[in-house]
C-alpha cells in the first residue's frame, strides 16, 4: 500500500501520480493481453480527475475484467458474475460523494448481467462503465460470448456461432443511455481522451473497450489496431465534425437516398454531403445508426463518443437521506396513527 | 325496548364480503374502535389472490377477522362466533369454519338468483333449512343503506352501494358496544373532501347502530370488557408490516446510518416496499430494482459503502437473492434479507402463510455459508426482530436473514410503542487508519471475530475484497488449502458465536411435554397450551426465536422433557434440525395449508399426548 496522502501544513496536497493508483497484488492475466493497457492507461489517467483515492471506488463482476478491481489503489469490490451495476447502483444512491467504475466484460455485461446493465443506463445512475470486449469468454477458457460474430468457432461452438451477436454500443442507446462511447484498448490516447469525457459525464456512462484476448480470440480487432490498415477501418467520431476517414480523409459518412448511413468517397459526394457528428442531440437515432454502420470490426467502424447527452440523474430527486432522523423524529413517528394509553 | 346485556370474555367476528364490498375497510375500522375499547385484540385479514376476481363469485370473497377479549389474547381466533356475510359466496366460502350455534348475519338483499348461482347454490341457504344450527339473522342491508343514503343531496345511488359496509359495521359496533365516535370521526377525517360521500357512509354508519338499538331482529347486546392484564404503556395497533418497518428505521436511526431498502415488487412482501418508501424524511431510501438479484446487490453495495443495506422478498425472490446473500458471507459485511415466508413451492400459493423457507435460509447458498436467522413470533415483535437484525448484522459483519410469514405481515394486535431512548445505540465502528504505517489488514478480527468496517472515503484504508477466498488478516486472494479451510472455520465460528437469549420455558409442574414452536406459531403455542392447562393437563410450552444460532440450552430443555411436540407449517423442517444437532426424537405436528395454526389443533394435539 502507498502511503496516505495528506493535507497537512495548510499546503496543498501533493499531486497524485500513477504509483498512488497502483495496488500492490501482482497483475495476472495473460502476457500480451489487451486488460494490461487498458488498466496502464486508467492508472494514468486517474490523477487527472484530481480526487484522492479512497474516494474512488472500482466494482467489477466476473470474467478477466473482474480481476482489475484488485489492481487499483483504490476501494475495490469484486461482485459475482453480470451483478456489478447493482451493486454499484445501491453504492452509488446512498454515497454521492464517490466516484464509481464499474469494470464488466462482454460476458458479464451482456449475457448474465444484462438485466442490471440495461436499468442502470436507462437509470442513468452516475457510474462510469467499462465493457473490455473482447468477443469471448476467456476466464473460463474460450466459449462464444454474445458478442461473438456469427460463425466464430469456440469450445462451446465447434461448428461455428449461429446467435446473432449483440452490438453494445447499439443496446446502450437503445436503453437510452446519456454516454456512450467505444474505444480500443491499443490506442492509449483515445482510450484516455475517452474516458476523460466519461469521467466528466455527470450520469451513467458505457465505456466499450475492444480488447484483444491472445489465448481465445487474437486479432479480432487487428483491422482497427493494425498500422497497414487501421487508418482504413478506424472511423473516429468528433463532435461537430463531418464524419469521415481513411489515411487521407478520402471517405466518409453520408446519408443514402433510402435514409440509412452508408460509406461513400468524399470525392464522390462532396465534402457538403458528409453528415456532421453530433453527439449531444437528445435523439438516439444518428448514434444508433452510426454504432450499426459496422456489423463486425473487420470492417470501417466508428470509435469515440456516440452520444453525450444530459437527463436527470438517479438518485438526485427527494430529500437527500445522507442524514437519519433524529430521535425525536423517531419517537414522532412510532407515535403516530392512533394511539391509547394503558395506566 | 330493553334489550339484555350478555358479558363475554372473547369474541371473534368475521367480516366477509365480496372483493368490492369493502370487508377490509369495516374490520379495520371495527379494530380501531375495539382497540380505543381497551380490549386486547388480534385481527387477520384474508385476501383473495385474484386483484379483480369476477363479483359475487367464491374467488372474490375478501374477509376480516377480528378476536377481542377482556384478557390477553394470542391469536387472531381459530371458529368466529359472529360472521357477517354480505352475500351467498362469502357465506359459502366461510361457513364450514363456523362452530354450530354462531351467529350469521347476512346481507338479505344480496343473496338474489344471480348471485345464488354465482356462488354455486343449488338453493338459497336461507331458506332451505341448511343453516337451522346456527343463529341467522337477515337484515336488507342494501335497502336500508340506501333508504339512509336517499335524503343527501349529491350522493348518487352508487354512494350508497358503496356505503353498506359502513351499515354493516354500525350494526356490529352496536351488537358489541363499540364506541361510535372513533368511527365517526374517521369518517369525516377519510371523506372531508367529499362531503356527500362523507355523509352518505356517516348515514349507513348511524342507521346501521340504531337498525341494532331498535329492531327485534337482535334481542341481546354484547359487552366485552376491557382487558386488564395489560402492561401499562402507551399502544398503537401494528401489523407485523409496519412493525417491521418501524424496527428498520428506529435501527437506522440509533446506527445513524441511512437506510436503503431495496426491492423488486413480490406479494406479501411489497407492502414493506410501500411502508418505507413512505418514509424519505427519514434518510429512507427506497430502490424498486429490475428483480429480486439487483435488489439484493443494491442492498449490499450500500453496506459497503458504510449504510444500512435491507433488501426483502418472498419465497421465490429468496431463490434469486441466495447468490448475492453467499457474496455477502464472503465479504463479512453487515445486510438483512427479510423473507416473507409464503406457500411454496414456486409460485405456490402467494397470499397464503408458511414457513416453508426455514431449510433455504439456514443452508439455501452454495459452499459452506453459515450466517444467523432469526424468526419474530408476533406481529408486535416484528419490531424487536428487524432492530435485532440490524444489531447482529454490524456487530457480527454479516448478513441476517429474518423469517417473517403471511400471517405475521398481514395480523395486526396492540404493540406497546417503545420509548425511544430505552432503544440502544447501534455503534457501526466504522475502521479508521492507524498511523502506524502498518498495512491494512480487511480480514482481520475483533472478539466476535467480526472483521474491519472500512468504508469507502476513508483515508489510507483504500482495499480490495470480493468473493474470492481470502487470506486470513491481509484479505488477499488466496486459493492455499490450509487457509480456506481456516477461513471456513472462522466464519463458522462467528456465526456460532452470536450471543442469543436462552429459551424461556413454562412449565407446569410435572409436564412431561414440551410444545416447542418457531416463528409466527407463538400465539397459537401459547393459546393451545392454555386451554389444555385448563383441561386439566400438565404442560410445558418455548418458543425459538433464534434459529441460528439455537439457543444455547437448547439440548438441555430438549431432554428436559419425556416428549416434544414441535407445531410447524411446513413438513418438518426445524425437528429435523433438533433431531439432527441434538439427537432428541421430537415429534412433529406439521400443517401445510397455506393457513396459521390454531390454538384448537395444538390443544388437540396437545390432548392426544396426554
Amino acid at each position: 500500500m502507498s502511503a496516505v496522502k495528506t493535507n497537512g501544513n495548510g499546503g496543498a496536497p501533493p499531486a497524485l501520480t500513477k504509483a498512488d493508483f497502483q495496488s500492490d497484488q501482482e497483475t495476472r492475466w495473460c502476457p500480451g493481453c489487451g486488460d494490461y493497457a487498458v488498466l496502464s492507461a486508467v492508472q494514468q489517467f486517474m490523477p487527472e480527475l484530481d480526487i484522492p483515492p479512497e474516494r474512488i471506488v472500482f466494482i467489477t463482476g466476473i470474467g478477466c475484467a473482474g480481476r482489475f478491481a484488485y489492481y487499483m489503489n483504490t476501494y475495490g469490490l469484486h461482485g459475482i458474475h453480470g451483478r456489478a451495476p447493482a451493486l454499484a447502483t445501491g453504492l452509488a444512491s446512498t454515497r454521492p460523494d464517490l466516484s464509481i467504475w464499474v469494470v464488466s466484460g462482454d460476458g458479464d455485461a451482456l449475457s448474465i448481467g444484462g438485466n442490471h446493465l440495461i436499468h442502470a443506463l436507462r437509470r442513468n445512475v452516475p457510474l462510469k462503465i467499462l465493457l473490455f470486449n473482447n468477443q469471448v469468454y476467456g476466464l473460463t477458457k474460450g466459449q462464444a460470448s454474445p458478442t461473438s460474430g456469427i460463425g466464430m468457432v469456440t469450445k462451446s461452438t465447434p461448428f461455428g456461432v449461429s446467435d446473432h451477436p449483440f452490438n453494445p454500443v447499439a443496446l446502450a442507446l437503445g436503453a437510452e443511455a446519456t454516454f456512450v462511447a467505444r474505444t480500443i484498448d491499443r490506442d492509449r490516447r483515445h482510450v484516455t481522451e475517452v474516458l476523460r469525457r466519461a469521467a466528466r459525464h455527470d450520469g451513467a456512462a458505457l465505456v466499450e473497450i475492444y480488447q484483444n484476448c491472445p489465448v481465445f480470440n487474437d486479432g479480432a480487432f487487428s483491422a482497427l489496431t493494425e498500422k497497414d490498415v487501421k487508418d482504413q477501418n478506424q472511423i473516429r467520431l468528433e463532435h461537430g465534425k463531418p464524419i469521415r476517414f481513411g489515411a487521407e480523409d478520402e471517405r466518409g459518412v453520408a446519408r443514402a437516398p433510402d435514409g440509412h448511413l452508408a460509406i461513400v468517397d468524399v470525392a464522390d459526394v462532396g465534402e457538403d454531403a458528409l453528415i456532421v457528428h453530433d453527439s449531444h442531440r437528445m435523439d438516439p437515432g444518428l448514434a444508433f445508426s452510426l454504432a450499426r454502420l459496422a456489423d463486425d470490426p473487420t470492417e470501417p467502424t466508428p470509435i469515440g463518443i456516440f452520444r453525450e447527452v444530459q437527463r436527470p440523474v438517479f438518485g438526485r430527486t427527494g430529500p437527500a437521506r445522507t442524514q437519519t432522523a433524529s430521535d425525536e423524529q423517531l419517537e414522532e413517528l412510532l407515535l403516530s396513527g392512533d394511539t391509547w394509553t394503558v395506566t | 325496548m330493553s334489550k339484555t346485556i350478555e358479558e363475554r370474555e372473547r369474541v371473534i367476528v368475521r367480516f366477509a364480503g365480496d372483493s368490492g364490498d369493502g370487508m377490509q375497510l369495516a374490520g379495520s375500522r371495527f379494530t380501531d374502535a375495539t382497540a380505543a375499547l381497551g380490549n386486547d385484540l388480534a385481527t387477520l385479514p384474508n385476501f383473495p389472490a385474484e386483484i379483480r376476481a369476477p363479483a359475487g363469485t367464491l374467488a372474490g370473497v375478501s374477509a376480516f377477522q377480528i378476536h377481542f377479549a377482556s384478557r390477553d389474547i394470542l391469536t387472531p381466533g381459530d371458529a368466529p362466533n359472529v360472521l357477517v356475510a354480505m352475500n351467498p359466496a362469502a357465506l359459502k366460502s366461510n361457513l364450514a369454519e363456523l362452530d354450530r350455534g354462531a351467529t350469521i348475519i347476512v346481507n338479505e338483499d344480496a343473496f338474489s338468483k344471480r348471485n345464488l348461482e354465482k356462488a354455486d347454490y343449488d338453493a338459497n341457504p336461507l331458506e332451505d333449512g341448511s343453516l337451522s344450527g346456527y343463529r341467522v339473522h337477515r337484515i336488507p342491508m342494501t335497502t336500508l343503506t340506501a333508504r339512509a343514503v336517499e335524503g343527501i343531496e349529491e350522493a348518487s345511488s352508487r354512494d350508497a352501494g358503496r356505503a353498506k359496509n359502513l351499515f354493516a359495521l354500525g350494526v356490529l359496533s352496536w351488537l358489541y358496544g363499540r364506541p361510535t365516535e372513533v368511527t365517526q370521526h374517521w369518517i369525516e377525517q377519510k371523506f372531508g373532501r367529499n362531503p356527500a360521500v362523507a355523509e352518505a357512509n356517516l348515514a349507513a354508519f348511524n342507521a346501521g347502530w340504531s337498525f341494532g338499538e331498535t329492531t327485534e331482529l337482535l334481542d341481546v347486546q354484547y359487552r366485552v370488557n376491557p382487558a386488564t392484564d395489560v402492561a401499562a404503556g402507551t399502544y398503537r395497533t401494528v401489523n407485523g408490516t409496519t412493525a417491521l418497518a418501524l424496527g428498520l428505521i428506529a435501527a437506522s436511526v440509533r446506527s445513524g446510518l441511512p437506510l436503503l431498502l431495496a426491492s423488486y415488487p413480490i406479494t406479501p412482501a411489497s407492502e414493506l416496499l410501500h411502508e418505507l418508501s413512505r418514509h424519505a424524511g427519514f434518510g429512507v431510501r427506497t430502490i424498486q430494482a429490475e428483480d429480486e438479484i439487483a435488489a439484493a446487490g443494491m442492498a449490499l453495495g450500500a453496506a459497503f459503502g458504510g449504510r444500512l443495506g435491507v433488501t426483502a422478498t418472498s419465497g421465490p425472490g429468496m431463490d434469486l437473492k441466495e447468490e448475492t446473500i453467499g457474496l455477502a458471507v464472503a465479504l463479512e459485511l453487515p445486510m438483512v434479507v427479510i423473507d416473507v415466508q409464503r406457500a411454496g413451492p414456486s409460485t405456490g400459493m402467494p397470499t397464503k402463510t408458511e414457513q416453508s423457507d426455514l431449510l433455504m435460509a439456514l443452508h439455501g447458498r452454495h459452499g459452506e455459508s453459515p450466517l444467523p436467522v432469526i424468526a419474530p413470533s408476533t406481529s408486535g415483535g416484528c419490531f424487536a426482530a428487524a432492530f435485532e437484525a440490524v444489531q447482529l448484522a454490524i456487530r457480527y459483519r454479516t448478513p441476517v436473514i429474518l423469517l417473517s410469514d403471511t400471517f405475521l405481515a398481514s395480523s395486526s394486535e396492540p404493540w406497546r410503542v417503545p420509548v425511544v431512548s430505552d432503544l440502544p445505540a447501534i455503534d457501526p465502528a466504522f475502521a479508521r487508519a492507524g498511523g502506524n504505517g502498518e498495512p491494512f489488514q480487511p480480514y482481520s478480527r475483533d472478539d466476535h471475530l467480526a472483521r474491519p468496517w472500512a468504508i469507502p472515503g476513508t483515508p489510507g484504508l483504500q482495499h480490495r475484497i470480493g468473493g474470492l477466498e481470502k487470506t486470513d488478516g491481509s484479505g488477499n486472494i488466496s486459493y492455499e488449502p490450509a487457509n480456506h479451510e481456516r477461513m471456513t472455520e472462522l466464519r463458522a465460528a462467528k456465526v456460532a458465536g452470536i450471543e442469543v437469549p436462552p429459551l424461556e420455558v413454562e412449565a407446569d409442574a410435572g409436564a412431561e411435554l414440551l410444545v416447542l414452536g418457531w416463528g409466527s406459531s407463538e400465539g397459537a403455542v401459547r393459546a393451545g397450551a392454555r386451554r389444555a392447562r385448563l383441561n386439566g393437563h400438565a404442560v410445558a410450552c418455548a418458543h425459538i426465536r433464534h434459529l441460528n444460532p439455537l439457543p444455547p440450552n437448547t439440548g438441555e430443555v430438549l431432554r428436559s422433557f419425556d416428549r416434544v411436540l414441535v407445531p410447524e407449517m411446513n413438513s418438518g423442517q426445524l425437528a429435523q434440525i433438533l433431531r439432527a444437532k441434538y439427537l432428541v426424537d421430537v415429534e412433529s405436528f406439521c400443517k401445510v395449508q397455506g393457513r396459521p395454526l390454531f390454538a384448537a389443533e395444538i390443544e388437540r394435539e396437545i390432548e392426544a399426548r396426554a
